[in-house]
């Protein structure tokens, strides 16, 4: 007898005889051996072997849920591969990569609309609008995400208090189903599907084309200010306050400092110049003065410069580095203001080359939580505590206020975010699963909610405790009329919505 | 052995394939091991001569154990061979079970592990395969042949992460042993076991079941050709 097996046995109900649903799913066809390979979600923390397809057009991406369908396999729809967590990972089954279909269709420099292909970046489209005085309405914090990707997790930006989500900021697309229908869904047909869809995370069907209205800018630069503040309760009083006056507000938080400070760090606000401010707009928008040149630590603003000396991850090297950041904020650059270029404001962390490899080999969760304005300051102070307390202190905070929108899977509130980087090793790892679990029960009693493209680690109970009775029927309607085969899965589908 | 294996792989928390022809067999050791909390395994009937059946199946296992770390190729067959009998057939059916099914099932998993960067490949050959010895021809060249391809994959796939292990059991007691004159001590299944899974833990390259046949071969491998001829081992 030979064994074959898999470490870390999942504690499921089974009853020895190979369960029925892969049996069906499992025809005698094999998929071929040159498709497997690792992937992993963009934290490192999680992975696995899928077999990827990578088609170029609309056609291929019908002909891959073929060979998913001849081979009894499940589909992962996959962008830039930017989620932290499984939400883009199909292990065992097949990840169809769209980072092929990144053509701009069309593009109207008068009105600022432009048509993509799903696998185009934020940085192509960066690229290719600005010299015309466009920036996309939202952008993540890397570059490297997919239109496809964004409207899939209805991405947030730093300027969600004031722009809302990319979902606001489409004005239609068109999606092939796993059924083989093509769908085409605005705010004035298909509107169910327009709301379902984005946000949806890849479960309903493959967009294939979006239509974006971009935001017109009048110069490269923005107005930056930093802010420092000294514990949670400011930090968050300072988000709100300047809300009216900003057009991009952004918290780091020393996630090391305790008692009186706790939470205390530094607020970035940043606003666009108004037509006129820049006298030379032709030049600051072209993409040479965008680029963050190499050697970055001249160029970037004191301030900043703390995030890469983030490579000392240690605990101890955190402590020093925030502790240093805090005083030179605290002391020099308080209410300092200078003028930053829309790229370095918005992905910094892209122009340092693989820096999160500081965190192998375990590799990083992010934890980001979505409170409303009443219960963010005791829940975040609990948060911070917490984590503290159980010596798994996260690297990096960063808090962001929020405001609600209208689209089905929804981790919007009027109120705040903080997301929360845990480096993972192998001696923390039970512990941090133990202590992100007693953190989901604050977060949900706070009347909180969670974001699928940071989690990792969330059961579905929370998840329909945040989302609601009524959200996740709706959605598992929209479900059965898109794809009632189950088509389209991904690992944290199975994991939060497994078994429905 | 394969199935001593799985069950104490079981208690360590690995979620189980189990592969063999014999389905009653298969279910009989699959139910004493899901009988215990929290421990899986699924199994899987097959003959490893069927190597068509190979590539799907392995993917199906795969899927179903939602990934792979560890396999562990255990099937083999010895049967009595008079010291005058040179029946092809038999020799054969040894090449095939003790070797080319080796060799289908464990390149499904190099090319997977390869991919992975990561993973562990085990066989039990033999010490058999160590001397050309005169009881059975076809089963020594199947374990001489099958030490090769193993160091082989060890060679391709160490540099990449995977670890290759060859266990060497002198005679164990097992269905296989029994009722056949062996050389030596045999050795408990029990013994072997935990010896064999001691070996996995520290991703042995090679290990001899039990150890002390690491100085007898030893000794064996270094005797010359013309008195080997002589000895009646
Ligand atoms: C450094 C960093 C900073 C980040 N900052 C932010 C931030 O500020 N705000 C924020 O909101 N997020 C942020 N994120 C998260 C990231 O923006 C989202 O995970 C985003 O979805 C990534 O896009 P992607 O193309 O990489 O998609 P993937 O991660 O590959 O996929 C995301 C989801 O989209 C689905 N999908 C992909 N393509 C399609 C398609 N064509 N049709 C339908 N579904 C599809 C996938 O199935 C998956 O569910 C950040 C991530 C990183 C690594
Ligand atoms: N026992 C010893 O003294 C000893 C010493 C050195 C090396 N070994 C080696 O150790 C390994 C295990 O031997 P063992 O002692 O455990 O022998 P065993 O008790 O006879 O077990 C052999 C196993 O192989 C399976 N098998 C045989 N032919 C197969 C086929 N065609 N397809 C699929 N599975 C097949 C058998 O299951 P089914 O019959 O149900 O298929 C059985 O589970 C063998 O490679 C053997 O050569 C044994």
């Amino acid at each position: 007898m030979s064994a074959i097996s898999q470490k870390d046995a999942v504690s499921s109900v089974h009853n020895g005889v190979p369960d029925s649903a892969a049996g069906e799913r499992s025809a005698g066809v094999a998929l071929p051996l040159d498709r497997l390979e690792r992937v992993a979600g963009w934290g490192m923390a999680v992975g696995g072997m899928g077999y990827v397809y990578r088609p170029s057009t609309i056609d291929g991406v019908a002909q891959v849920f073929e060979i998913a369908r001849r081979t009894g396999r499940t589909v992962g729809l996959r962008g830039g591969g930017n989620s932290y967590g499984d939400a883009a990972l199909n292990s065992e089954n097949i990840i169809l990569d769209l980072t092929r279909m990144n053509r701009i269709l069309v593009w109207d420099p008068s009105n600022g609309r432009v048509t993509v292909e799903p696998g185009v970046t934020i940085q192509q489209l960066w690229r290719y609008a600005i010299g015309d005085g466009w920036w996309p309405p939202v952008v993540t914090g890397t570059s490297f995400a997919t239109v496809g990707g964004c409207a899939a997790m209805n991405v947030h930006g730093k300027n969600n208090f004031k722009a809302g989500p990319i979902g606001d900021h489409i004005l239609e697309f068109d999606a092939l189903l796993p059924t083989g229908e093509h769908v085409h869904c605005s705010r004035d047909g298909n509107t169910d599907l327009f709301y379902g869809m984005i946000g949806g995370f890849g479960a309903l069907g493959c967009f294939t084309s979006v239509t974006l209205q971009m935001k017109k800018i009048y110069s490269g630069w923005l107005n930056v200010d930093a802010i420092s503040v000294p514990h949670m309760d400011g930090m968050l009083y300072e988000l709100d306050a300047r809300k009216g006056q900003a057009d991009y507000l952004v918290g780091w938080s020393d996630a090391f400092a305790s008692g009186e400070t706790l939470g205390r760090g530094q607020i970035h606000q940043a606003t666009y110049l108004a037509p006129g401010d820049d006298p030379y707009p032709a030049q600051s928008l072209r993409i040479e003065s965008q680029e963050i040149p190499a050697n970055l630590f001249g160029f970037l603003p004191a301030s900043i410069i703390w995030l890469f000396m983030k490579p000392v991850l240690n605990d101890w090297g955190t402590r020093l580095t925030n502790l240093a950041k805090y005083m030179q904020s605290a002391t020099l650059g308080n209410h300092k203001r200078y003028r930053q270029s829309h790229v370095a404001f918005a992905f910094l962390l892209d122009y340092v080359p693989n820096w999160k490899l500081a965190y192998q080999p375990g590799g990083l969760i992010q934890y980001q939580s979505f409170l409303p304005l009443a219960t963010a300051s005791p829940v975040y102070r609990e948060i911070l505590a917490r984590s503290q307390k159980r010596g798994v202190v996260p690297y990096l905070g960063v808090v962001k206020r929020h405001r609600p929108d209208d689209f089905l899977i929804n981790y919007s509130v009027d109120g705040y975010s903080l997301a929360l980087d845990y480096k993972v090793t192998g001696s923390n790892r039970a512990s941090l699963t133990a202590l992100l679990k007693e953190l989901d029960r604050i977060v949900i009693a706070g009347g909180g909610k969670f974001y699928f493209a940071k989690d990792a680690t969330l059961q579905g109970a929370t998840v329909r405790a945040f989302l609601g009775e009524e959200r996740i029927r709706k959605f598992g309607a929209l479900k059965e009329r898109c794809d009632p085969e189950s088509l389209l899965q991904t690992d944290l589908y199975r994991r939060l919505f497994g078994d429905q | 052995m394969g199935a001593a294996l799985a069950q104490n792989l079981a208690r360590r928390g690995f979620r189980l394939g189990l592969v063999a022809r014999r389905a009653e067999e298969l279910a009989r050791v699959a139910a004493e091991i899901n009988a215990s909390d929290g421990t899986q395994a699924f199994i899987y009937p097959h003959d490893v001569r069927n190597y068509d059946a190979i590539p799907v199946l392995f993917q199906s296992i795969v899927r179903q154990l939602g990934g792979l770390d560890l396999i562990v190729y255990a099937a083999g067959i010895m049967p009595q061979v008079a010291p005058n009998e040179y029946d092809f057939e038999k020799d054969k059916d040894i090449l095939e079970v003790n070797l080319l099914g080796a060799i289908a099932w464990l390149n499904q998993a190099a090319v997977r592990f390869d991919r992975a960067q990561a993973g562990h490949i085990v066989a039990i050959s033999s010490v058999a395969g160590d001397r050309g010895r005169s009881g059975n021809p076809a089963y020594c060249t199947s374990k001489a042949a099958l030490n090769t391809y193993l160091e082989s994959l060890r060679n391709r796939l160490g540099r990449k992460g995977v670890a290759v292990t060859t266990l060497k059991p002198g005679p164990i007691d097992t269905p296989m042993t029994q009722g056949k004159p062996v050389a030596g001590r045999v050795t408990s299944i029990d013994q072997a076991t935990a010896q064999i899974v001691a070996a996995i833990d520290r991703r042995a390259n090679e290990a001899y079941i039990p150890q002390q046949w690491k100085f007898i071969m030893y000794v064996i491998r270094r005797i010359p050709s013309v008195i080997f001829q002589r000895l009646n081992i």
